[in-house]
């Protein structure tokens, strides 16, 4: 079972060095002439006004926070959905009850008007 | 036909048996075979990457009614081989103002998420690299893993457009996430488990897109805007934000952005086909070329959308996915608990 997750592990590192590879081999290929112009910000060749790290519309941020309400219900939904059968009528209205609270929360999100692109 | 169906797993056998020829003790041996497992899955990834770009364009061509590339060698084959080589050979060019370090961790963590999913797809009957009893949650919990890259690129690079496109690739991938795990709900609920090969033996009789081809729809809807294909493809729309959050990626650090997207693309078919279309299951052909055939198929409808749609503007596109998709995708479960639950206790 633990060696399962050590073969994730070199996965994860093989799939590291793939990237760190194809990115070292271009290097020794590559032609290496930088100077200001070409260094600048690309914004089609207009000059840059300011930094781009300011503040942003809400609306991504509100579409965030949703997201977060459905995710954190996915840990509770799976081991649920994986002993469904074996559940049986208990099952369904464990469902009912908890799906009747996601949607009524979805619900007042919809009417706050967070699906509102403003 | 046996032999061909094994072929593969003979590999594995012959070179696991060499390594304990050699006189690695268990453990050792497995982590080596772990590594083999890797450079397995890092060429498919390739070869995945270098086959659909060209197929792609080929594609594109024949229904936009031009040849597509057909200068390099027969038919073009060789287009890709040299368009690597000329990615390999240009300069990599870092913004000034840029977040230099995360510039530069972006492309090197792209590639993670794709790799690690494909690592517990079975490709064939026992053909799996890390066969977990929690598939479906990982698959579906690394590749959410792969906003991360997205992000890291455009805030990192300081530019305008990169910035949006950042912004639009997290807020799309991740609500277009709901759908996806809703949809994969289902199908555990009939199956009962959350191992891959499993559900894949489960569909011997019945695919599961003819039990829920309502959930179907959905997951590939979804996983063509995980994917950012067209036509959901905003985060990088070129008329808009010329390239999105690649806007200040050149040279290699960009050819592995791309690799990623197709190898992502390639891991979302798979996906399907695992759970949907019966996975490495059919009749006289070798399991591993059923699944191949199949995820070819899936490969290229969605190139085919692509080349056929237009793209959607940003509010319609998270609208559709709040408003229809999950509300569809919710009342599927309720269907599908209900519909279980009768057939369980009834029949």
């Amino acid at each position: 079972m633990l060696s399962n997750y050590a073969i994730i592990a070199i996965l994860t590192i093989g799939g590291l060095i793939f990237a760190a590879a194809a990115m070292l081999i271009s290097r020794i290929f590559q032609p290496r002439k930088q100077y200001s112009k070409k260094t600048d910000t690309y914004e089609c060749g207009f000059e840059t006004k300011g930094s781009s790290w300011m503040s942003f519309r809400s609306s991504y941020f509100v579409y965030a926070l949703v997201y977060l309400i459905f995710e954190v219900e996915v840990i509770f939904l799976y081991p649920w959905a994986v002993e469904f059968k074996m559940l049986g009528l208990f099952a369904i209205v464990e469902m009912i009850i908890f799906f009747t609270l996601l949607i009524a929360a979805f619900l007042f999100a919809w009417k706050e008007g967070a699906f509102k692109w403003y | 036909m046996e032999f061909l169906d094994n072929i593969f797993l003979y590999g594995t056998s012959i070179i696991r048996s060499i390594i304990t020829w050699i006189g690695f003790d268990p453990a050792i041996t497995n982590m080596i075979m772990a590594a083999v497992y890797t450079v397995a899955i890092l060429v498919i990834c390739t070869l995945v990457a270098l086959f659909y770009v060209l197929y792609e364009r080929k594609l594109a061509g024949f229904i936009q009614y031009r040849p597509g590339p057909n200068k390099l060698g027969p038919f073009g084959l060789f287009q890709t081989v040299a368009d690597a080589v000329k990615l390999l050979t240009k300069e990599d060019i870092v913004p000034r103002n840029a977040d230099k370090a995360l510039h530069f961790l972006a492309p090197l963590f792209v590639f993670i998420p794709p790799i690690l999913a494909l690592g517990a797809i079975p490709f064939g009957n026992k053909l799996v690299a890390v066969d977990l009893n929690i598939g479906m949650l990982y698959i579906l919990a690394v590749t959410s893993l792969s906003t991360i890259p997205f992000f890291l690129a455009g805030w990192s690079s300081n530019n305008k457009y990169t910035m949006l496109g950042a912004m639009r690739a997290v807020s799309q991938k991740i609500s277009y996430e709901i759908p996806v795990i809703f949809s994969v709900l289902a199908i555990t609920m009939i199956a009962g488990s959350l191992n891959m090969s499993e559900v894949v033996g489960m569909q011997g009789k019945l695919w599961f897109v003819f039990v829920q081809p309502l959930s179907f729809l959905i997951f590939f809807i979804a996983g063509i805007a995980e994917t950012n294909r067209a036509p959901f493809d905003l985060p990088e729309g070129e008329s808009e934000l010329t390239a999105g959050y690649l806007t200040e990626y050149s040279g290699m650090k960009w050819a592995l952005f791309f690799l990623a997207e197709y190898c992502s693309m390639f891991v979302f078919s798979a996906m399907a086909t695992t759970l949907f279309l019966g996975g490495w299951l059919g009749p006289v052909l070798p399991g591993w070329m059923w699944f191949v055939l199949k995820v070819h198929v899936l490969m290229t409808v969605i190139i085919w959308i692509r080349w056929t749609f237009p793209r959607i503007r940003v509010d319609k596109l998270l609208e559709f996915n709040w408003k229809i998709l999950i509300p569809a995708s919710i009342l599927n479960i309720f269907a599908t608990g209900i519909g279980v639950y009768l057939f369980n206790n009834f029949f």
